[in-house]
């Protein structure tokens, strides 16, 4: 096995930008000093500074938050397209990138939870399992985190920790019922072929069995019908849509079925959120008395086009562009306000690609008066959810969603 | 975890070592404040991941969230430091890049 360790390869062409001004990403104007909108400008200023665009092997250039490992965050302008394409897809790695050759590849069942014990290859796993596709959003737990208020410790990630893709391989359920669950079949514990660099804990997660087994969690291969990129799982990674990312656990190994909720410190420990914060987590044998795992995304919008700080053409009639999405119940809607939230007013959704998909949106505006204009835009989701005026701050930076103010300056 | 696992393991080990020594070429242009304590940073906080994790969580953390920081390097990561390494990390980091110090450059 070779490891591609964060930016590996010295002797690599790439290109390095620095990222003062967000001109260079979306090729729009940029005016610096614009208060008021929640843009890249609200990181922690080492988090700006260390921010440089930077092209890992196979990628274009990204936002680089650390080299080693790769956490790489995808430019927002990149959103323009209904899926993210494979090699401007966000990176985000614990430990070294495991390089894993699909020849090679095992996929173990194993534990208390199982009647037998199961190894796949690729050919044997796909030749045995009815292949099956989602579409559906990729997102790291602590997207946005940078942009909290006060902020907190971790991956200074701004809105690009995510992506949307059509996921592809075989069901997890359809794998796990050949190998056959017990009565006391409790979690599917899921470990990639990365291992932790000294002692530390090794990435490792579980899944409570009603999500392991719904029929939309998959074991994936590709990803917008190419093979996954190694930076992003390869040769397999589980995908449970509609969860935050740290479930998708990448260049999938083992799974174990247990008896017991599983007590590692990725679980345990990390990716937690105060007891009901954010409402039930719909994962109680991972529940404490304190907190929960977090579990399903919260319905979230951003604006992608024009960016934040641009220049407006006065008179001109331009269409703005966002996305939206949820935990997976769909959206039902998105709303903009051009008053501060005063009066909202519908913005026209797009096609819809399917529930755990983001949905495309779309507002005209003809901006009349010159100076400051703040565009804000809220999501509804079809389970009634919305999104949240001021951030419910929490100690691991999750689940940012607060409505978004973008300023523009009309001209 | 069965022993093919365990010899994999052990092999991705010793390829990461070499590996951390490839990549240092792209670190290395990550600079931090040249000051005592630098040494000790750079010993013990670039074995597991380049120093940009130090930088991204700048300016914002007191004395009080680095020594937390750097005793969950020690304590649930494994950093190998002894308690003359954490003070003198914990005292540069507070004065470099803890809260109030000036935006890294
Ligand atoms: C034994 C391995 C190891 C060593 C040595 C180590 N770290 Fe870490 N550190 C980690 C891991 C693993 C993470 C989590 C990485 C992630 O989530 O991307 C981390 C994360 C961090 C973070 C982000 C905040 C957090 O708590 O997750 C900071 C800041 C940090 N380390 C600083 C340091 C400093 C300062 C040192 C030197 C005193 C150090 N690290 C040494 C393994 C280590």
């Amino acid at each position: 096995m070779r490891l591609i360790c964060g930016a590996n390869g010295g002797n690599m062409d790439r290109r390095k930008f620095i990222l003062g001004s967000t001109s260079a990403l979306t090729g729009g104007l940029f005016l610096p000093g614009i208060v008021g909108s929640a843009t890249a400008q609200d990181l922690p200023a080492g988090a700006v500074a260390s921010g440089i665009l930077d092209a890992l092997p196979g990628k274009r250039p990204l936002i680089k938050r650390s080299f080693r490992p790769p956490n790489y965050e995808t430019p927002v302008s990149y959103f323009r397209e209904a899926f993210t394409p494979n090699d401007a897809f966000y990176v985000r790695w614990h430990s070294a990138v495991p390089d894993v050759a699909l020849a090679d590849w095992r996929l173990r069942i194993s534990g208390p939870g199982v009647k037998s014990e199961r190894e796949f290859t690729h050919d044997t796993l796909r030749r045995k399992f009815k292949s099956a596709e989602v579409a559906a959003v990729n997102q790291c737990s602590g997207n946005r985190r940078g942009l909290f208020n006060p902020h907190v410790a971790g991956v200074q990630w701004g809105f690009g920790a995510m992506g949307n893709a059509v996921w592809s391989g075989v069901r997890l359920k359809d794998v796990l019922e050949d190998a056959g669950l017990t009565a006391s079949a409790l979690e599917v514990v899921g470990n990639g072929a990365d291992a932790p660099t000294l002692t530390g804990p090794d990435f490792v997660k579980s899944l409570p069995m009603w999500k392991a087994l719904d029929p939309d969690t998959l074991i994936a291969f590709e990803m917008n019908g190419e093979p996954l990129p190694t930076w992003n799982g390869a040769p397999a990674r589980l995908v449970a849509p509609g969860w935050t990312a740290t479930y998708w656990i990448k260049a999938l190994a083992d799974l174990t079925v247990t008896d017991k909720p599983f007590e590692g410190f990725w679980m345990k420990t990390a990716y937690r959120v105060p007891k009901g914060m954010f409402g039930a987590s719909g994962f109680e044998s991972q529940d404490t008395e304190q907190n929960s795992p977090i579990t399903a995304i919260k319905v979230n919008s951003l604006v992608v086009d024009p960016a934040p700080g641009a220049v407006l053409e006065r008179g001109k009639r331009i269409e703005v562009l966002g996305i939206a999405w949820d935990g997976g119940s769909g959206i039902r809607g998105i709303e903009v306000s051009l008053d501060g939230g005063k009066t909202w007013r519908d913005a026209k959704l797009q096609r819809d690609l399917g529930r755990y998909s983001w949905r495309q949106w779309r507002y005209a505006i003809k901006p009349e008066q010159a100076g400051a204009m703040t565009l804000m835009a809220r999501a509804h989701a079809r389970d009634g959810s919305t999104q949240t005026d001021t951030l419910v701050h929490n100690p691991a930076g999750y689940h940012h969603n607060v409505v978004q103010k973008v300023d523009y300056h009309v001209a | 975890m069965s022993h093919k696992h365990a010899v994999r393991r052990a092999v991705t080990s010793v390829m990461l070592a070499a590996s951390i020594a490839t990549a240092a070429a792209d670190e290395s242009s990550i600079r931090l404040t040249e000051d005592a304590g630098l040494p000790q940073v750079q010993a013990s906080c670039s074995m597991c991941h380049s120093l940009d994790y130090i930088l991204m969580n700048s300016p914002f953390q007191d004395k009080a969230a680095w020594e937390k920081t750097v005793n969950k390097m020690v304590k649930v990561m494994g950093a190998p430091m002894t308690a003359d390494d954490v003070a003198a990390v914990v005292a540069y980091l507070d004065t470099h890049y803890g809260k109030g110090a000036p935006a890294a450059p």
